[in-house]
């Protein structure tokens, strides 16, 4: 951790906020629950230290804690905690200069030696009152890498020359411009790019194509027609007798797709019973619809296993018990814990009526 | 490579417009309402579905995250926090979000609120991003002054959201330790359980999450989850921000599908590697906090969760930090080692004494300055430390130097021979590092 001491004397007696900064503290105060006042507690901190020079006296910590009513200690903890906090007076531009891996993969190890020159050492204040540095840890612009901040502005992608320029402009008074220092639009690649070049979008003609929002859960009174039209079944009406007298309305809403049937010897049919959630009366419209092997089930599409719930009335029970996974086990001669059960006759649900 | 059409962050260089119109023409506040109208649950199906995994480097689902908040709310009010928190040494991607497209952030965020049932949410930004806190400000109050968020805003779900911001404490990113920063305290991890979604900012339910987690979940309702879902490895799914860093000849960020391979992302989007492909030594992955992942490895790899975690590293934010033939590795890492010892928190007494200890011992071996069986040593302090704090800044401090002796040790080994060799008096000594 980092270990920082502020002086207790080297910031006299007094601190006021200026009055252009008050109108900012309540807007800050503005943003936590009454009883929260606290919260507000780095924020301030900072405006006072922006009010103060760049740096953090002592008087201003108080002036904080009495705003927020909160004991000296706690604001004496953050301020020593949080390493933007400066402790001790700076130059008018501040440089903080990234020092961390990504930064000193570039070379940022060069630029230190660029302040140290240009400037002094660490924390030291020109005699101007100009300037002083720091070198902190990873800034979060690792793509401009090497960076310094100087103040409130990021200045990226720097040599060693670039960045002497730079100081000596702000020795001097004159402008400097933020931002990266080669030709590149931040943080995209140097000389530019052919990502997110397509015109179509910017000019809002995206927005026109979709006009609901895919995967809405089905209207149940139906104010509108289903965004996604569903297959009619191919085959409408199912053969089996407890089915016919189906009415016709019922028919056409059967969603999905009618999986396809097989003729199957009676010895090569599988026990559908050792799939969970199939029982002898399910066993049975499966057959009557030609289904007669675990392998004919493992092979369903998401359309099959839709015509098929509706076909049983089980809407969604098929997905939920993994019908087809299981049959998947299954078909490869595996046995899932249920199917070892209904072999040992364990499962009441799963034995043929008269064994 | 992706393609154009499938980018979600369509301004992610800041060549158009970030403000109100321009997001709006690029897709940001469509079809929100219908959207907060379907209510929590189908909201995180949709995100679930979709398989997005936190952006913030652990990779848990987001929408089960979601998930783990109370389904009534009681007295106590349910806050969204956003983690804008980047400090991440080679992460540069929420930045981008945020002075960019805000407006898709502030989107996110309602969406998400609206599936978690809060109606508060602060978005805490690192201190150093002072421009780009101005520009989410900004975005903030155009959203306000055309009603899209606040009370009986045209979206249909009461919501507010604030922006707060910390001062320089890496340390922040830690959910925990965020909360403990908003209520105004010294950012020191919570031991947990508690977990936030039970007691949180202010004690009431939180779900502390990453601006691009946040910022990619409308336009994954807007377009489908099956659309999300259908780039990338399973398990490893949609696009993802790269933020390409060190010895590559254009570094940048991008936004990129994920599982792509190491080279057809430093290929395509940084001119390749300083030097040539032969000239790259190794690769650390997925921020400074993953352990590093040497070239033959890492060529042909996927740049997705589970290879990387099973090359003992991890996809972390997705911020790649390439280091070519001309690194000194020990120096590197050496360096993330004192990162680490300036950021602990001092609260748990393993990272507090031990990151300062690393980091003593890494800098002799950057010089040579050590003994052979101090690498033994130094790699049982690292286990030693991995695990038994209260949060994971220790892991994230012992990973690197793992990494490091596992793939490098010869080069340590190398190191203390060469500073040896002319000093024939050298006592072996161990420097209990002070």
């Amino acid at each position: 951790m980092a270990l920082r001491r502020f002086d207790i004397e080297a910031g006299g007696d007094a601190f006021a906020f200026k009055a252009e900064t008050e109108p900012t503290i309540d807007f800050w105060l503005g943003k936590y629950p009454a009883a929260r006042k606290q919260s507000a507690v780095i924020p301030l901190l900072w405006l006072a230290q922006k009010d103060n020079d760049g740096w953090l006296s002592e008087p201003a910590m108080r002036e904080v804690a009495d705003r927020l009513e909160m004991p000296y200690i706690r604001v004496y903890e953050v301020a020593t905690f949080y390493t933007m906090f400066r402790l001790k007076p700076v130059g008018k531009h501040h440089i903080q200069l990234c020092g961390t891996t990504p930064c000193m993969l570039r070379g940022a190890n060069d630029l230190k030696q660029v302040c140290e020159s240009k400037i002094g050492k660490k924390f030291a204040v020109t005699d101007d009152g100009k300037l002083s540095w720091e070198e902190v840890e990873c800034l979060g612009a690792c793509a401009n890498a090497p960076m310094v901040q100087i103040n409130d502005d990021y200045f990226e992608d720097l040599t060693v020359d670039g960045l002497g320029e730079i100081i000596e402009k702000l020795r001097n008074g004159a402008d400097v411009t933020a931002g990266p220092q080669v030709d590149r639009i931040n943080s995209a690649p140097e000389g530019g790019t052919d990502v997110l070049t397509e015109a179509g979008l910017f000019d809002g003609s995206r927005n026109g194509a979709v006009t609901t929002l895919p995967n809405l859960p089905e209207p149940e009174p139906a104010p509108e027609p289903e965004p996604e039209a569903k297959a009619l079944p191919e085959e409408p009406a199912p053969t089996n007798t407890a089915r016919e007298e189906t009415t016709e309305e019922e028919v056409v809403a059967v969603a999905g797709e009618r999986p396809e049937a097989a003729e199957v010897a009676e010895a090569e049919r599988d026990n559908l019973k050792e799939i969970k959630g199939v029982g002898p009366v399910n066993e049975g419209q499966l057959n009557e619809l030609g289904i007669y092997t675990f392998a004919q089930i493992a092979a369903w599409t998401p359309a099959n296993v839709d015509w098929v719930e509706d076909f049983l009335s089980f809407p969604g029970r098929i997905a939920r018990e993994d019908w087809i996974g299981q049959a998947k086990v299954l078909a490869a001669g595996g046995e899932t814990e249920f199917s070892k059960r209904v072999e040992a006759g364990e499962v009441d649900s799963s034995k043929d009526e008269g064994e | 490579m992706l393609q154009d059409k499938d980018r979600i962050f369509t301004n992610l260089y800041g060549r158009h417009d970030p403000g109100l119109e321009g997001a709006k023409a690029r897709g940001a506040w469509h079809l929100t309402r219908e959207m907060l109208a379907q209510g929590p649950d189908w909201i995180c199906d949709q995100i679930k579905a979709s398989g997005l995994r936190g952006r913030g480097g652990a990779g848990f689902p987001t929408g089960l995250k979601w998930t783990f908040m109370p389904k009534e709310v009681g007295e106590r009010p349910h806050y969204l926090v956003v983690n804008a928190d980047e400090s991440e040494p080679g992460t540069c991607k929420d930045r981008e979000i945020l002075r960019h497209d805000p407006h898709l952030l502030i989107e996110g965020c309602m969406v998400a609120s609206r599936a978690m049932r809060a109606h508060k949410c602060y978005v805490y930004l690192r201190g150093e991003y002072i421009a780009e806190r101005h520009a989410l400000e900004k975005a903030v109050k155009e959203a306000y002054e055309a009603k899209l968020i606040g009370e009986n805003n045209v979206n249909g779900w009461d919501f507010d959201l604030y922006v707060h911001h910390g001062a320089g404490a890496y340390i922040c990113g830690e959910e925990t330790a965020l909360l403990e920063s908003l209520e105004g305290k010294k950012g020191q991890p919570r031991l947990k359980p508690p977990f936030p979604a039970n007691a949180g900012l202010y004690g009431c339910p939180t779900t502390v999450n990453n601006v691009e987690s946040i910022a990619v979940a409308p336009t994954i309702l807007r377009r489908g989850a099956e659309w999300f879902a259908g780039f990338g490895a399973p398990n490893n799914t949609g696009t993802k921000l790269f933020c390409i860093s060190g010895h590559v000849n254009k570094p940048c960020n991008v936004e990129e599908e994920m599982s792509l391979t190491f080279r057809e992302l430093i290929d395509t989007h940084c001119g390749g590697i300083r030097g040539g492909w032969d000239n790259l030594k190794a690769v650390i992955p997925g921020g400074s906090s993953v352990r590093m992942v040497p070239a033959e490895q890492i060529i042909d790899a996927k740049m997705d969760f589970d290879t990387l975690r099973d090359l003992g590293s991890g996809l972390g934010t997705a911020a790649v930090i390439v280091m070519d033939k001309s690194t000194d590795l020990i120096k590197a890492i050496a360096r993330l080692s004192y990162f680490y010892k300036h950021e602990s928190c001092g609260q748990c007494t393993p990272c507090r004494e031990g990151t300062g200890w690393m980091w003593r011992v890494m800098e002799r071996m950057a010089t040579g300055e050590a003994e052979h069986k101090e690498i033994d040593m130094l790699l049982e302090v690292t286990k030693q430390i991995e695990g038994h704090t209260i949060c994971a800044l220790g892991d994230a401090a012992a990973w690197p130097i793992q990494g490091l002796i596992k793939h490098f040790r010869h080069e340590i080994e190398a190191r203390i021979d060469e500073y040896r060799a002319p000093r024939a008096l050298v006592q072996g000594h161990v420097v209990a590092a002070e």
